[in-house]
């Protein structure tokens, strides 16, 4: 093995227990019982395995109900962001026209612009449109959030199909409208899918703006930071909350991992 | 089946010019090559027929009917493409009844249609697999099979052997032609192949820079080449040039070129022009010259630089003056580098063209 190998594999390892360690600690107290989290000094590894903590968690106040929100606000967000992104991606894709390097680029000036800031005037003007504490206004801002990674991935799908084969089918007696439909959507659907399972991670996640613009309509992670924040929480609630934030997007990563990375420019057989 | 005409079609593309003022007729049931380099127009022009592109300025009429305006569907047209264009998603089956769908045709015809299609194009046995399990042979006759369920009036065809393996596109080329014998449908076929183009086409359009350089049959479009870039295009090798001079001598006309007087054909018209001086340029195929290598009357001398078996003949690379010119030989010539030989050139074949514009002097 080269020293060159061998610096890229420890660099791996490096940044594969930097992820991951703290999700196996989760995962581990998250089955531990209760008073062995306690305890001092704490064994890393318990003696039993249980489902009490994350029972107790799940029959929490409001943690149920916070979960059905997330889904609501995570589904509102597919939808509302393939919507906008999923015609923009087209165009990016099929058409030159004039502005769209200015297009391409405003998608990733809005990536760069701090929502911190954003945070106070955003709350202002969801109390004036009657958005805060609901539902559709987390999912507005959730929505902007992940419109340029929608956008990018679902160009990059349309990309991807030759524009030849909407040509044929157009030859062939179709309108332009049902040679999409007929021919490329059909294509580009697991690509689709994929973008929107990205979106449902990236809004399933989100901390910073569920936290602000609610008070009662909590999402999970609003929840969970709130009791977390305010010291309320035991400890088995928090590695039990934790456990139930990072698992859905574990899975959905590890499903779609093969797409993400051809979006991401790696081809993987 | 109908006969098209196109009437001044014009194309940019910002700055580039990708056709000019374009003027065509193609008959009825007519199989109509576009032939030319890359970049001459050709597929622009296809595609315009086709109605996916629009054009800056000019009328494609399809059987007396204007279908400028018209979309794609509805100009009673089908295309083969370059790539195919077979969907990856649909079955064979599927693919080949595509169009019949979108033209709602009830399943009975549709069945009937593509039963039809798929034993004319041999791929009967291939209607449920989907174009992954196909090789490139195959899914060619898909977009073949899916383009003549349309029964369209006219066939629109893209380079469509360009990607397959030579011995493929031999067979392939052949059933093309079988099958325009049989549909009778007027076909434009564009390539960049002569070979193609020579066997294929009932006529030859031969393009360069946007414009129609001659329309003509494959023997006229070889035999008499109305300009040098024809003559220079057509042909493998193409034909041999040599500068001369038109003298009339004895009350017939000679041409004069690397020492040698050459008698011209009487029946011949005489030239409209000849630049003044009397020099022209005077075009020979390769098998319109015999070596021999013994100097005879009219001969030219020349130089042998390199001679090549082709199978069934000899390919003689000569020297005459500064100029190199190709010549065939019977296979059993022999001669080696740097020997002399002299060249008998057939009068009747020689084609004389303006130096300056390069075009024919007669037609």
């Amino acid at each position: 093995m080269t020293l060159r190998r061998l610096g890229l594999y420890s660099a791996s390892l490096v940044i594969a227990a930097w992820v991951l360690l703290p999700i196996l600690l989760i995962t581990l107290a998250a089955f531990t019982p209760r008073e062995a989290l306690y305890t001092w000094p704490r064994q890393i590894w318990p003696d039993r395995f249980t489902l009490e903590t994350i029972l107790f968690f799940a029959r929490s106040d409001g943690v149920l109900r916070s979960v059905w929100n997330s889904v609501l606000v995570a589904v509102l967000t597919i939808a509302l962001s393939l919507l906008i992104s999923a015609p923009t991606g087209y165009t990016l894709a099929r058409y030159r026209f004039r502005g769209r390097d200015a297009v391409q680029l405003s998608i990733l000036a809005v990536k760069m612009f701090p929502a911190t800031v954003l945070s106070i005037p955003l709350a202002v003007a969801f109390i004036g449109w009657g958005l805060y504490d609901t539902l559709l206004g987390v999912a507005i801002v959730h929505t902007a959030l992940s419109i340029p990674f929608v956008t990018a991935i679902v160009a990059s799908v349309f990309v991807g199909i030759p524009f030849e084969l909407e040509e044929a089918a157009m030859t062939l007696g179709a309108s332009r409208l049902r040679a999409f439909l007929r021919v490329t959507l059909p294509m580009a659907l697991p690509g689709l899918a994929a973008a929107a399972i990205y979106t449902f991670v990236l809004s399933w996640n989100e901390v910073f703006a569920a936290t602000i613009l609610t008070l009662n309509n909590r999402t999970l992670p609003a929840l969970i930071i709130n009791a977390v924040a305010s010291a309320t929480a035991p400890l088995h609630y928090r590695f039990a909350g934790g456990f139930f934030m990072v698992m859905p997007a574990l899975v959905i990563l590890f499903l779609i991992r093969r797409y993400l990375l051809t979006l991401w420019g790696v081809t993987v057989r | 089946m109908a006969e098209i005409s196109l009437h001044q079609l014009r194309k940019t593309y910002g700055k580039v010019t990708a056709i000019k003022d374009l003027s065509l007729e193609i008959r009825e049931g007519e199989f109509l090559v576009l032939l030319g380099p890359s970049g001459c127009g050709k597929t622009t022009t296809l595609r315009a027929i086709a109605g996916l592109e629009t054009l800056d300025e000019g009328r494609i009429l399809i059987g007396s009917r204007d279908v400028t305006p018209l979309p794609p569907g509805q100009r009673g047209i089908a295309m083969v493409f370059q790539s195919y264009a077979v969907f990856p998603h649909m079955r064979v089956y599927d693919n080949i009844v595509f169009g019949l769908r979108m033209r709602k045709l009830p399943d009975e015809e549709q069945r009937r249609r593509a039963a039809e299609a798929a034993d004319l194009l041999q791929i009967g046995d291939l209607l449920d697999r989907y174009p992954a399990q196909l090789s490139g042979g195959q899914r060619q006759r898909v977009a073949v099979a899916r383009a003549i369920v349309m029964r369209p009036d006219v066939l629109l065809m893209d380079e469509p052997l360009s990607n397959l393996d030579a011995l493929l596109r031999l067979h392939m080329r052949a059933e093309l032609k079988r099958l325009h014998r049989e549909l009778r449908s007027t076909t434009v076929y564009v390539t960049h192949d002569q070979v193609e183009a020579l066997s294929l086409g009932d006529r030859i359009a031969l393009m360069k820079d946007g414009e129609i350089v001659q329309v003509d049959t494959p023997g006229a479009i070889y035999d008499r080449p109305a300009t040098r870039f024809v003559g220079s295009f057509i042909g493998s090798p193409p034909m041999n040039f040599l500068q001369g001079t038109l003298r009339r001598r004895n009350g017939g006309l000679v041409v004069e070129t690397a020492g040698a007087g050459i008698p011209l054909a009487a029946g011949g018209a005489p030239p409209a022009a000849d630049g003044g001086d009397g020099s022209v340029l005077l075009g020979i195929r390769p098998e319109h010259i015999e070596a021999l290598s013994a100097p005879a009357a009219g001969s030219v001398a020349a130089r042998v630089v390199v001679l090549e078996p082709i199978g069934p003949q000899n390919l003689l690379t000569v020297q005459v003056g500064s100029e190199l010119l190709k010549v065939t030989a019977p296979a059993d010539f022999q001669a080696d580098a740097g020997e002399q030989v002299w060249l008998r050139l057939d009068p009747a074949r020689i084609r004389l063209m303006d130096p300056q514009s390069g075009r024919a002097l007669r037609a």
